[in-house]
């Protein structure tokens, strides 16, 4: 077995706040493995955005009360100094973020902001600074890379600046690169576009790949393995097969059976999940999920479910037996949608 | 661009005939309404009114005299470029005394403004990297008081601390450098340059503290960090160079607004400046004084509007005009 570049341990990210204690993430333990390109799944207010910015070190502990591991090439991120976790942001954990109009400094050129990045790693002149720019956007499929780096992000548009973001996380050529939502602020057409860029990048640059986002139709295609995340914790893991055709948990199938299909006649009404997202100051008792789980019984309420594997690397946090799932699922989900 | 700002400078001059069109109807119409009685001087006859009034070119139409004053500034008078007329109180032109007094307001507009921004930016600055500590609200208190405190208050109190009880500077009164060399004009400037300083510096304090903060909470600060950059480049590169602009426009007006209107300052340190010239114009019904104080300062106001709408163009790239 390879050992994984990332893995994270127990981790908790909790924000004191006037109103309580926000517990964004609640113990979240994942792997990822070299090379593959994993898919972080959930609602907003799941978790999946603030446990990643903890991992980059873009929350700290001035922030927030942090507990847990997070092993990246043998160091415990948490526990090393910031000067040298500056020097592994940007380098060899990037993150690009949802808009890239608000994301990309409005006053500098694309090529500069490029450039700073790898200066800021590397001691090169500006201008091989700049050469090195210019050629990440001509490899992000960028025309005319010599010219486009010496405009202004408005300049752009939507899809070339996020091009452009990525051309920036790449640059350095780093063992991570985390996108979070990265098509969610595009159009439809443009977003396909951008996540094969990302795919093709990742085999050329030999990188990994976690691509955050709320849409499943995203992930379909481009990820090995998905974790569903909900109100800070993982609620089930898997390939994207096992989450498409074989989903293990009541909320998996909330999310897959409230997608509307294009191709099919609407005999019914939509069968959004019923309930309201959790209050992450006053977290259900037990299982998160159960004030809104259509199967919900006793042991929901009192025990928290572990994420325990129930055919090789697929598991699910769900107190329900595993036959039962899969009757419901057949039955029930798979009728419906 | 260039479209734009030969529109804007056409609307300059728009505002400038009608500042002192409304000026120069003001004049005749608030008393004195008789000037030539007043400069005739004690006890005066008919004829000496009538003879002044002559001289005075009062005794055409307001419309005509008007006139001629738009003429005169744009082509000259018997005295020279611009046509700036001359005085009713002292019977000599204008423009030399204009162009004196326009020096001694702009040192202390300027000296000011040097201090205003080395004390009110740093402050502003450190604050917003610090909100709500100790310091924060320090700063921001002495904001609070910096802007509250009127001139003709704060002045006294400093010349009686510093001058009267004190000693350690020198008292009121302008000693230009030629004639006193550099230490007797700076010890001089100094209390006026930081009474007037003061409420500037204060909201410039707020001001930057206020930009800095939003701009720190923009996406591009979390992308700039994502990277890895230092957090002082963080800071001074994206975070500040967002926040100035706005800074550099104001900065602009207020300079434009202290060319004629520093005459709380200039009165009671006693600078012979435009703004207390405007004053003593008033009371004095010196007309083509005030006349020319009020072209003066609306002249720097309208242009500093101009300038710094252009600038603004050139720090913020996605401005353009047309």
């Amino acid at each position: 077995m390879a050992e994984p570049l990332l893995e994270v341990r127990n981790l908790k990210v909790h924000f004191p706040t006037d109103d309580g204690l926000v517990k964004a993430v609640d113990g979240l333990t994942f792997q990822v493995m070299p090379g593959e390109t994993l898919g972080v799944v959930g609602e907003s207010g799941s978790g999946k955005s603030v446990s990643f910015l903890t991992v980059m070190g873009l929350i700290t502990r001035k922030q927030a009360i942090i507990e847990g591991e997070v092993i990246f090439q043998g160091q415990d991120l948490l526990q090393i100094p910031t000067d040298e976790m500056r020097h592994i942001r940007g380098a060899k954990i990037s993150m690009i973020f949802q808009d890239p109009m608000t994301s990309l400094h409005p006053f500098y050129k694309v090529g500069v902001q490029i450039s700073e990045a790898i200066r800021a790693h590397q001691k090169i002149s500006k201008k091989e600074a700049r050469d090195q720019a210019v050629e990440m956007l001509r490899r992000v499929g960028i025309s005319k890379p010599d010219e486009r780096a010496d405009q202004y992000p408005h300049e752009f548009s939507g899809g070339m600046r996020q091009r452009a973001m990525i051309a920036m996380a790449l640059s350095l050529n780093p063992d991570l690169l985390i996108a979070d939502e990265p098509t969610t602020a595009l159009d439809v057409t443009v977003q396909a576009q951008i996540l094969d860029i990302i795919d093709r990048l990742r085999e050329e640059f030999n990188a990994s790949v976690v691509i955050i986002t709320h849409d499943l139709g995203v992930v379909a295609e481009h990820c090995d393995h998905l974790q569903v995340m909900y109100a800070g914790k993982i609620v089930e893991y898997g390939t994207a097969d096992d989450i498409y055709y074989r989903p293990h948990h009541p909320y998996a199938w909330g999310l897959l059976g409230s997608i509307t299909r294009v191709d099919e006649e609407h005999k019914e009404r939509l069968h959004p999940i019923q309930g309201l997202p959790p209050s992450l100051i006053f977290v259900p008792p037990g299982c998160a999920f159960n004030p809104r789980c259509p199967y919900v019984f006793d042991k929901c309420r009192v025990d928290v479910p572990e994420l325990l594997p129930s055919d090789g690397h697929h598991a699910a946090a769900c107190h329900l037996p595993l036959a039962d799932k899969e009757r419901i699922f057949a039955e029930e989900v798979a009728a419906r949608s | 661009m260039i479209r734009y700002i030969i529109r804007r400078l056409l609307w300059v001059c728009v505002t400038l005939l009608l500042i002192t069109f409304l000026t120069y109807m003001i004049f005749f119409v608030m008393p004195p309404t008789r000037p030539e009685v007043n400069f005739a001087g004690k006890q005066p006859t008919p004829e000496l009114i009538a003879e002044v009034k002559k001289q005075f070119g009062l005794d055409k139409p307001v419309i005509y005299q008007y006139g001629l004053f738009v003429k005169r500034i744009f082509l000259g008078d018997e005295y020279g470029w611009p046509g700036l007329g001359f005085s009713f109180t002292s019977r000599s032109e204008l423009k030399p005394i204009i162009y004196e007094r326009f020096l001694v307001t702009l040192q202390l507009a300027l000296g000011a403004a040097i201090l205003w921004l080395m004390v009110g930016i740093p402050i502003g600055i450190l604050s917003a990297l610090r909100p709500r500590s100790v310091f924060d609200r320090a700063a921001m208190g002495f904001a609070l008081f910096g802007v509250s405190t009127p001139v003709f208050f704060l002045g006294p109190v400093l010349l009686y601390i510093f001058w009267f009880n004190l000693g350690w500077l020198p008292g009121t009164g302008f000693y230009p450098i030629g004639k006193y060399g550099l230490s007797e004009w700076f010890l001089h400037m100094i209390m006026p340059w930081s009474v007037l300083a003061l409420a500037f510096a204060a909201f410039y304090a707020r001001m930057t503290r206020g930009n800095l903060i939003e701009a720190m909470g923009e996406d591009y600060i979390r992308t700039a960090r994502a990277k890895g950059l230092s957090e002082r480049r963080v800071v001074m590169k994206h975070g500040l160079r967002a926040s100035l602009t706005p800074i550099v426009t104001i900065l602009g007006l207020d300079l434009g607004g202290l060319i004629g209107g520093a005459l709380i300052t200039e009165t009671v340190f006693n600078l012979p400046g435009l703004g207390s010239y405007a004053v003593k114009s008033v009371f004095s019904g010196d007309l083509y004084a005030i006349l020319d104080v009020t072209i003066i300062a609306s002249f720097f106001i309208t242009f500093a509007n101009l300038l710094v709408d252009i600038i603004y163009a050139f720090l913020d790239p996605r401005v353009r005009y047309t």
